[in-house]
C-alpha cells in the first residue's frame, strides 16, 4: 500500500509543478501590471514604474522563465512574493485561507455526508414516494448553478429581514464586526454567518453525490454477498451499512477528489455574493488589479488542495479496497 | 462500460438502421421525463428565436415612458431602470445562452472523443502524454484561466469565449472514451481491420467512434446544460458575455441588486435558466435509457441508470458544485428488476 501511495504522490508532485508553472506563465503574460501603474493619477515617471515593476518581480521586460525562477526561489523560503500594493502576499494568504477553508471544508463535508446518506437511503427505498421526491429535488438542484442558489438564499434572507424588521440570518461577511462577548458568542456568530454560504455550497454536492450514491448502492443491493451477510444472521440495517455502504462508497471516493475544484469555483461565487473576504474574492479582486503574484498564490492554493484531496481519495480507496493495495 | 461495448454487435448504430432508430425513438417517447424535457426544450428554442418577433420592443431601445414598470400587457416581463423591455432582453439573452451552450457542447465533445480515442487506441506514450494533459487541466482551475484571459479577448467577442469554455470542458469525457476504446481495441472487428492494413485514424473514425456514439450523444446533451450554467456564472461576474451584448448571465447580474424590490428583473431570467438546464438533463436521462442496448422494448422504464460507470463531473467548470453529466442514472435499476 505504501508503494502505491508513494507512486501516486510522486505523480502528483510532478503535476503540481507543471500546473503551478503553467499558472505562473499564463498570469504573468496575460495580466498587465504595467497598466495598473500607468493608470495612476498623477502618472508616475517611466523610470519609477520600471523600478517598481522590477522590485515586485513583475517587469514584463524580464523573460517569464527568469521571473518564475525568482518567484520559485522565494517559494522555497516560504515567500510568495509581493502584491501590487507592495505588501507581502503571504499576509493576505494567511488571513484569507482560513476564511475560505472554513467554508470549503464544512460545505464539502456536509455535501458528501448528506449526499451519501440521501443516496443510500433513496436506493433502499427505490421507487417509493421518498425516492421519487428526492430524485425530483436533486434534478432541480442539479439544474441550478451555485451562484443562483446563493443569490436566491440571499434574496430570501433580505426578504426575511424586511418582513421581520431586523436581520434574521446574516447574509454579508463572516463575522459581526466589533462583536463583544466571550468565545461562545463568537462561535455562535461564526456559525450563523456560515449558515447560508454553507447551504449554497452543500446543496450542489448533495444533489450530485446522492444521484451517484443511489446508483452504486443499487448495484450493491442485489449482490449475493449482502444476502449471505443477512443469512449469516446480520440484521438488514447492519448488513447494509457494513457490507453494502462500504462497497458502494468506494467508487465515490475518486469523485469526491475530482469535485473539489468545482466546489472551489462555486465558493468563488459564494464568497463574492456573501461578502466573504476569502481566496475566491481575492482572486477576482487581484485579476482586476493585474496583481500577478496574488493570482498565482490562489492558483497554488487550489492546486495543492486539489492534489491533497486526490491523494486523500487514493488513500481512502486503498484503505477500503484491498485490491488496490497489491 | 460493458453495456456500451455490447452495442458493437450492431455496428450499424446509425439512424438508417430503421429497427434501432425506431426502437430508440419509441423508448424515448415512452419515457415521460424525456418527453417533457424535449417539449420544454423545443418551446424554449421557439421562445428564444421567435420571441423577438412577438414584441414590438427591441432589447436595447429604452421606453422612457415606462421605468421600472411591473409586467403588463404593454411590457410582458416589465421594464428595467432605463425603460428597456425585459421580455425582449430575456428572449435575446436566452438565445445567446442557448447558442453558446450548444456550441460549447459540440466542440468539447468532438475534442473529447478525438483525444480519448487516440489515447486509448494508440496506448503507450501517446496515452501517457494525453492523460497527463487531462490530469493537468483537471488540477488546474480552468476558471482562473478563463477569468484571466477573457478580458484580453474583448475584441473577439463571444466566439472566443465559446472556445475557452470548450477547451476546459472535455477532460472527463475524454477519460471515459479512452477506457471504452481500450476495451474496443481488443475486439475482433478492430483486429480484423488492423490486419487488413486499415490506417489507425480510419479505424478510429470508422470502428471505434461509432461504438462510443451513444455515450457521446448522452454526454453532449448533458454538456449543453453544464455549458449554459458555466456561461451564466461567468457572465454574471463579467468574465463572459459582456454588455451591451446580453445573455442570461448578464441579465441576472443586472437584476440582482434590484431583485428584492423589482423581482421581474431577476426571476424571469433565473426561471428560464433553471427550466432549460432541467429540460436538457431530463432529455439526457431519457436518452441514456433509450440508447441502452440491454434495455427492453418500448415499454416505459421507471428506473435510473448510469452509463459508463462512475463519471465524476466535478471538475467541470462552474456548473453546479459539480455538473450532473451522467449523474442521474445507474445501470442497476433495471438489473435489479430482472430475476
Amino acid at each position: 500500500m505504501l508503494r502505491y501511495l508513494a507512486k501516486r504522490l510522486s505523480y502528483y508532485a510532478v503535476l503540481l509543478i507543471a500546473a503551478v508553472f503553467l499558472a505562473y506563465a499564463i498570469s504573468a503574460t496575460a495580466l498587465q501590471p504595467r497598466t495598473y501603474f500607468d493608470a495612476k493619477v498623477p502618472r508616475p515617471a517611466a523610470e519609477s514604474v520600471e523600478r517598481q515593476l522590477t522590485a515586485l518581480n513583475l517587469n514584463d521586460h524580464t523573460p517569464v522563465v527568469e521571473r518564475f525562477g525568482h518567484w520559485a526561489g522565494g517559494l522555497l523560503h516560504g515567500d510568495l512574493g509581493r502584491t501590487i500594493h507592495d505588501t507581502p502576499v503571504t499576509d493576505d494568504f494567511g488571513r484569507r485561507v482560513w476564511v475560505s477553508l472554513r467554508l470549503l471544508l464544512i460545505g464539502s463535508l456536509l455535501g458528501i455526508v448528506l449526499g451519501v446518506a440521501a443516496g443510500a437511503w433513496s436506493a433502499v427505498r427505490q421507487y417509493r414516494i421518498s425516492d421519487r421526491l428526492l430524485t425530483v429535488l436533486s434534478f432541480v438542484l442539479l439544474s441550478t448553478p451555485v451562484f443562483l442558489v446563493a443569490l436566491l438564499l440571499k434574496n430570501g434572507a433580505i426578504a426575511a429581514k424586511d418582513a421581520a424588521g431586523h436581520e434574521v440570518v446574516p447574509f454579508t461577511g463572516y463575522e459581526t464586526p466589533g462583536l463583544g462577548g466571550g468565545l461562545g458568542a463568537h462561535l455562535a456568530d461564526w456559525a450563523l454567518h456560515l449558515l447560508l454560504p454553507t447551504i449554497s455550497l452543500a446543496l450542489g454536492g448533495l444533489a450530485t453525490y446522492s444521484r451517484y450514491q443511489r446508483g452504486t448502492m443499487l448495484d450493491v443491493l442485489g449482490s449475493d454477498y449482502l444476502r449471505t451477510a443477512e443469512a449469516k444472521g446480520l440484521t438488514r440495517g447492519r448488513a447494509l451499512v457494513k457490507h453494502g455502504l462500504r462497497t458502494a462508497v468506494i467508487p465515490m471516493s475518486t469523485m469526491f477528489a475530482y469535485s473539489f475544484l468545482g466546489i472551489f469555483t462555486g465558493a468563488i461565487f459564494t464568497e463574492t455574493i456573501f461578502g466573504w473576504h476569502g481566496m475566491g474574492e481575492w482572486l477576482i479582486q487581484s485579476i482586476n488589479e493585474q496583481d500577478v503574484n496574488s493570482v498565482v498564490a490562489v492558483n497554488l492554493f487550489t492546486a495543492v488542495v486539489v492534489l491533497a484531496s486526490g491523494f486523500l481519495a487514493d488513500t481512502l480507496h486503498a484503505a477500503l479496497d484491498p485490491r488496490v493495495r497489491s | 462500460m460493458t453495456t456500451v461495448v455490447a452495442e458493437s454487435t450492431t455496428p450499424a448504430a446509425a439512424p438508417r438502421a430503421t429497427g434501432r432508430g425506431r426502437l430508440v425513438l419509441a423508448r424515448l417517447l415512452a419515457a415521460r421525463g424525456a418527453a417533457i424535457g424535449a417539449v420544454l426544450v423545443l418551446l424554449l428554442f421557439a421562445l428564444a428565436f421567435g420571441g423577438p418577433y412577438l414584441t414590438p420592443w427591441d432589447y436595447a431601445t429604452p421606453d422612457f415612458g415606462a421605468l421600472h414598470q411591473p409586467p403588463s400587457t404593454e411590457h410582458w416581463f416589465g421594464t428595467n431602470g432605463v425603460g428597456q423591455d425585459v421580455f425582449a432582453q430575456t428572449v435575446r439573452g436566452l438565445q445567446k445562452s442557448l447558442v453558446i451552450g450548444l456550441l460549447v457542447a459540440l466542440f468539447s465533445t468532438v475534442l473529447a472523443s478525438l483525444v480519448g480515442a487516440c489515447a486509448g487506441y494508440f496506448g503507450g506514450w501517446t496515452d501517457r502524454a494525453l492523460m497527463f494533459l487531462v490530469d493537468l487541466l483537471l488540477v488546474f482551475p480552468s476558471f482562473l484561466i478563463i477569468t484571466i484571459v477573457s478580458p484580453r479577448l474583448k475584441s473577439t467577442g463571444w466566439i472566443a469565449f465559446v472556445l475557452l469554455l470548450a477547451l476546459f470542458n472535455w477532460m472527463i469525457t475524454a477519460r471515459v472514451v479512452r477506457s471504452m476504446t481500450i476495451s474496443l481495441r481488443e475486439r475482433e472487428f478492430v483486429r480484423a481491420a488492423q490486419f487488413m492494413g486499415v490506417r489507425p485514424l480510419r479505424i478510429i473514425g470508422r470502428h471505434v467512434l461509432p461504438n462510443v456514439a451513444s455515450f457521446l450523444i448522452i454526454d453532449a446533451t448533458i454538456a449543453v446544460g453544464g455549458a449554459v450554467m458555466s456561461e451564466t456564472a461567468l457572465s454574471y461576474f463579467g468574465f463572459g458575455v459582456k454588455p451591451p451584448d446580453v445573455s442570461l448571465g448578464t441579465l441576472l447580474a443586472a437584476g440582482t441588486s434590484e431583485a428584492p424590490v423589482f423581482p421581474w428583473l431577476f426571476y424571469f431570467a433565473a426561471g428560464l435558466l433553471v427550466l432549460f438546464v432541467l429540460a436538457v438533463n431530463l432529455i439526457g436521462d431519457g436518452l441514456r435509457d433509450a440508447l441502452d442496448p440491454t434495455a427492453g422494448g418500448g415499454r416505459r422504464r421507471r428506473g435510473f441508470r448510469l452509463r459508463g460507470a462512475s463519471r465524476p463531473r466535478g471538475a467541470s467548470l462552474l456548473g453546479g458544485a459539480s455538473t450532473p453529466r451522467g449523474a442521474s442514472r445507474t445501470r442497476s435499476d433495471s438489473r435489479r428488476k430482472k430475476p
